[in-house]
Formats: C-alpha cells, sequence, structure tokens
C-alpha cells in the first residue's frame, strides 16, 4: 500500500477566502455567522448563515464562465486553484493521465434551480438559459476543476449529505494508497445559502436563530454556512522525490452506515466509523490529541458524538481536545468536512486548536474538553474529522503529522 | 434598434466582437461561434423578440431555422415573427 500525504490546500468559506485568512479566524474565535443578504430573506424564519462575503463572480469570471459556474462551481475553482497552486504540481502526460477529482457537494447548484424555478413558477416565462442543465449538475464543479488543470484521470462527485466532502476525500485517498492514481485533487464545497436553499432547511426545524453554539446546554441547532476546501492529495514517494512540502500524512479513514433512521444520528455508527479510521491508520486511540467534531449545535448530534467519542476513546476522551469549527463557518454541509479538515491540519503543524466559539453553558451529556471559546496551543501528532450525515452515513478520516 | 442592428448586436456580444465586424454574410463558423454558443445565440434572440425557434441542436441543418448565415438567420426571425404574431 502507498502513503499518502496532503500538498496543498485551499478554501473560501465565511471566515476568508484562503487558508492563510481562514487560520487566522480560526485562531482568533471569529464569528463568521451573520444576517443573511439574500434575497427575500424577510420571508425566512432563519435569517442568519456563514456567508462568503466580497465574492463577486463579476470581473472573476468572464460571461461565458459566468453563464456556467453556479456559486458552488465558483467556490471551488478558487480553492482549487489555492490548493494546487501550493501543491507545484503541473499536470501534463502521465501525471495528467493518471489523476482526477473527486469531489463532495449535497446540493450542487441549488440557486441555479432556485432561480430557474422563479424564473418559470414565480415570473411565468416559459424558456430558461441554454446552460441550466450544465450549471447545476452535481459534477459540474469537479468537471470544471479537471478542464482548468487538465487532470484526465478518475474523476466524479459524491453526495452523502453532511459527510459527502468526507466521503470524496475518502475515496481520493484509496485512489492514491492503491496505486491507482499518484495525484488526486479532492474535498467539497456547497451554495445552499439562497431562499429555497435555507426554506428547506427551516422546514426541518433544526436551525437555531441566533448562532451555532455546540455541546454547550443552552445550543438551539445549527447554523447553514457556504464555501470550498480543496485539498491535493498525492502519493508519498512522488510528493518527496520532487521535494515537495507536506503538509501532513492521511493516515487511514473509514465509512459506516446506521442502517436505522434517516435523520437522527446513532451512537453506534458513529463510533464504528471512528474506531474504524483509527484502526485502518493503526493508530492507537492513545495518541489521538484532536478531534475536529462533527459538532452541529443540534440537540441530537452533539449528545450522541460525544457518547461515542467517549466509547471508542475510553478514559484518553477526558484528555484528547474535541472542537466543532462549525460555530464560526458554519455548516458547510456537503463541503464541510473539507474546510474542517483545515482544523486537523493547523493542529498538526501550527500545535494550534481551533475553539468551539459561542459556549456558553457546560452539558453534562458532552463532558469534554470541547476547548470552549478560546483557541489552545498544543502539540498534535495524530488528528481525526469527523462527519455524520443525515441518512446515517458516516466517514471519518484520520491525519497524522509525518 | 432594426431587427438586423439586434441580431448583429445579440450575436457579436456572442462573439466577443464588435458589431462593426459582423455582416450578414457572415457565417456563425466564421465568427467563431460554437455549438454551445449557437444555442446561447437562440436562446438570446428568443428573448430578444419573444418568439419560440424550432432549433434542435442534435441536427441543426434539419431544423426549419437557415443558421447558414446572419442573413439567413435575421429572414428567419422576421418570418417566425410574423407567423407568431398571427397566432
Amino acid at each position: 500500500m502507498k502513503r499518502v500525504v496532503i500538498t496543498g490546500a485551499g478554501t473560501i468559506n465565511a471566515l476568508g477566502h484562503s487558508v492563510p485568512e481562514t487560520y487566522a479566524a480560526l485562531r482568533e474565535g471569529v464569528c463568521g455567522i451573520g444576517p443573511l443578504d439574500i434575497r427575500d430573506v424577510d420571508r425566512l424564519q432563519i435569517k442568519i448563515g456563514g456567508q462568503v462575503k466580497g465574492f463577486e463572480a463579476e470581473g472573476r469570471y468572464n460571461r461565458q464562465q459566468m453563464s456556467l459556474y453556479d456559486r458552488f462551481t465558483q467556490f471551488t475553482l478558487a480553492a482549487a486553484s489555492e490548493a494546487i497552486t501550493q501543491s507545484g504540481l503541473v499536470f501534463t502526460g502521465e501525471l495528467a493521465a493518471r489523476s482526477g477529482v473527486v469531489l463532495g457537494t449535497a446540493g450542487g447548484g441549488v440557486s441555479t434551480w432556485d432561480d430557474n424555478y422563479r424564473a418559470v413558477y414565480e415570473e411565468g416565462k416559459n424558456r430558461v438559459h441554454p446552460f441550466v442543465v450544465p450549471k447545476l449538475m452535481n459534477n459540474a464543479a469537479a468537471s470544471h476543476v479537471s478542464m482548468e488543470w487538465n487532470l484526465k484521470g478518475p474523476s466524479f462527485t459524491v453526495s452523502t449529505a453532511c459527510a459527502s466532502s468526507n466521503h470524496a476525500m475518502a475515496q481520493a485517498f484509496m485512489m492514491i494508497r492503491s496505486g491507482m492514481a499518484p495525484a488526486m485533487v479532492t474535498g467539497g464545497s456547497e451554495s445552499m445559502l439562497c431562499f429555497g436553499g435555507v426554506k428547506a432547511w427551516e422546514g426541518l426545524r433544526v436551525m437555531s436563530r441566533d448562532a451555532c453554539r455546540p455541546f454547550s446546554a443552552n445550543r438551539n441547532g445549527m447554523v447553514q454556512g457556504e464555501g470550498a476546501g480543496i485539498f491535493v492529495f498525492e502519493e508519498f514517494e512522488h510528493a518527496r522525490a520532487r521535494g515537495a512540502e507536506i503538509l501532513c500524512e492521511v493516515a487511514g479513514f473509514a465509512m459506516s452506515s446506521d442502517a436505522s433512521d434517516i435523520v437522527m444520528p446513532s451512537k453506534n455508527g458513529a463510533a464504528r466509523a471512528m474506531a474504524g479510521a483509527l484502526a485502518d491508520a493503526r493508530i492507537n486511540a492513545s495518541e489521538v490529541g484532536y478531534i475536529n467534531a462533527h459538532g452541529t449545535g443540534t440537540a441530537a448530534n452533539d449528545k450522541t458524538e460525544c457518547a461515542a467519542v467517549a466509547d471508542v476513546f475510553g478514559p484518553h476522551a477526558d484528555r484528547l481536545m474535541i472542537s466543532s469549527t462549525k460555530s464560526m463557518h458554519g455548516h458547510l454541509i456537503g463541503g464541510t468536512g473539507a474546510v474542517e479538515l483545515l482544523a486537523c491540519i493547523m493542529a498538526l503543524r501550527d500545535g494550534v486548536i481551533a475553539p468551539t466559539i459561542g459556549y456558553e453553558e457546560p452539558d453534562p451529556e458532552c463532558a469534554l474538553d470541547v476547548v470552549p471559546n478560546t483557541a489552545r496551543e498544543a502539540k498534535v501528532d495524530v488528528a481525526i474529522s469527523n462527519a455524520f450525515a443525515f441518512g446515517g452515513m458516516n466517514a471519518v478520516i484520520a491525519l497524522r503529522n509525518l | 434598434m432594426s431587427v438586423t442592428d439586434q441580431v448583429i448586436a445579440i450575436i457579436a456580444e456572442q462573439a466577443l466582437l464588435e458589431p462593426e465586424d459582423v455582416i450578414p454574410d457572415s457565417t456563425l463558423e466564421s465568427l467563431g461561434i460554437d455549438s454551445l454558443g449557437l444555442v446561447e445565440s437562440i436562446f438570446a434572440i428568443e428573448e430578444a423578440f419573444d418568439i419560440t425557434v424550432p432549433f434542435n441542436a442534435n441536427n441543426p441543418t434539419a431544423s426549419d431555422f437557415d443558421i447558414t448565415s446572419v442573413a439567413s438567420i435575421i429572414t428567419g426571425i422576421e418570418r417566425l415573427r410574423a407567423e407568431q404574431s398571427r397566432a
């Protein structure tokens, strides 16, 4: 089996338009959640979100590109450019032929659906722009990354709701580990902060109207975010041979399915995914210093996740740190695991643990060290990132310092 | 604006050219408009003239709308406007 490392990272999210900006915000415990600036917000009950600000497609993309790039594709391309540029890889010849793009998204071009439904239903138009389909399709972002960077190997899009990115990165990891691909561009993106996207979530009655406060006894729900996280995964010897800067190793992963309920989380399913990732990476539970929690801020997730951590880690659960950065950037749904992987990389490389902000009251059912409100310095050798999706589909990735 | 001027404006925008560079004898190919650009141009024409253009991208030449040149497109639009305003 080949070893897999990360040699490039890129992002855009409510905390910043790049990885350095995002790290700075994570360190400072900045809250990127605020009032939504979207059409018809007055008809929404949920009026907050982790919206990307100051990102205008006009000027960044030409007219033809604008007609083909939904916002989730725009985010993806911006983050991919940062990641691939950092990696220093140039995809030509055999490397291009074997390297591909696997990305996660839950909704794909949600705002394209939204805008065009408005046109035909609300405005009564009988004609839509010819590129509606190629713009909204879930694989549009992966396709445009492949075209822009000449990636001609295996490319596809994975959709498992809130675990999409982790499932996508797991596929990329497996392809490199097995020797199928020398490098893969992977991660995910989401852009659901439009009227229809927020309205759909509102219907489920799990959204907070004021803040995302994971693990806090007074938590009252999740807050949506948007953006992208993109990485270059590369075979270790390939990276070493070219003298690439290695951010960390992807040590292992596991996936599990609750096979029980379409929305309620299962302690057993979450625990099996975490334990499975450690086993796959051949890491002892006691080596894990940091967990980036799924930590949605809902009543059900946070207590279930803490119970699963207690099960898997035993007494070590009280020594490790677990935080939910969704308190800062919101829940990026299909893109969330990718952005949250950055908090794990920051812990490993910089020795800084991103906090869970908005933490106000201890909850006896979440009695772990959730790094409340303020970032902490700590040396961490192994970090894991949890994603537990609606539909009971779980994916956990383990990262390690080389 | 006349139909000719409007069509030339739409096609010039699609081809990223100045309207002066688009003449009635120009073909879409000579202007560098590819198949996606053609479909977008037809959409823009439909929007501008509030007509439905019977165009199937699977077999453009078999459609009852001649896209050989800018002039033939203009003729087609004028015919469709007359037909569809009668309907």
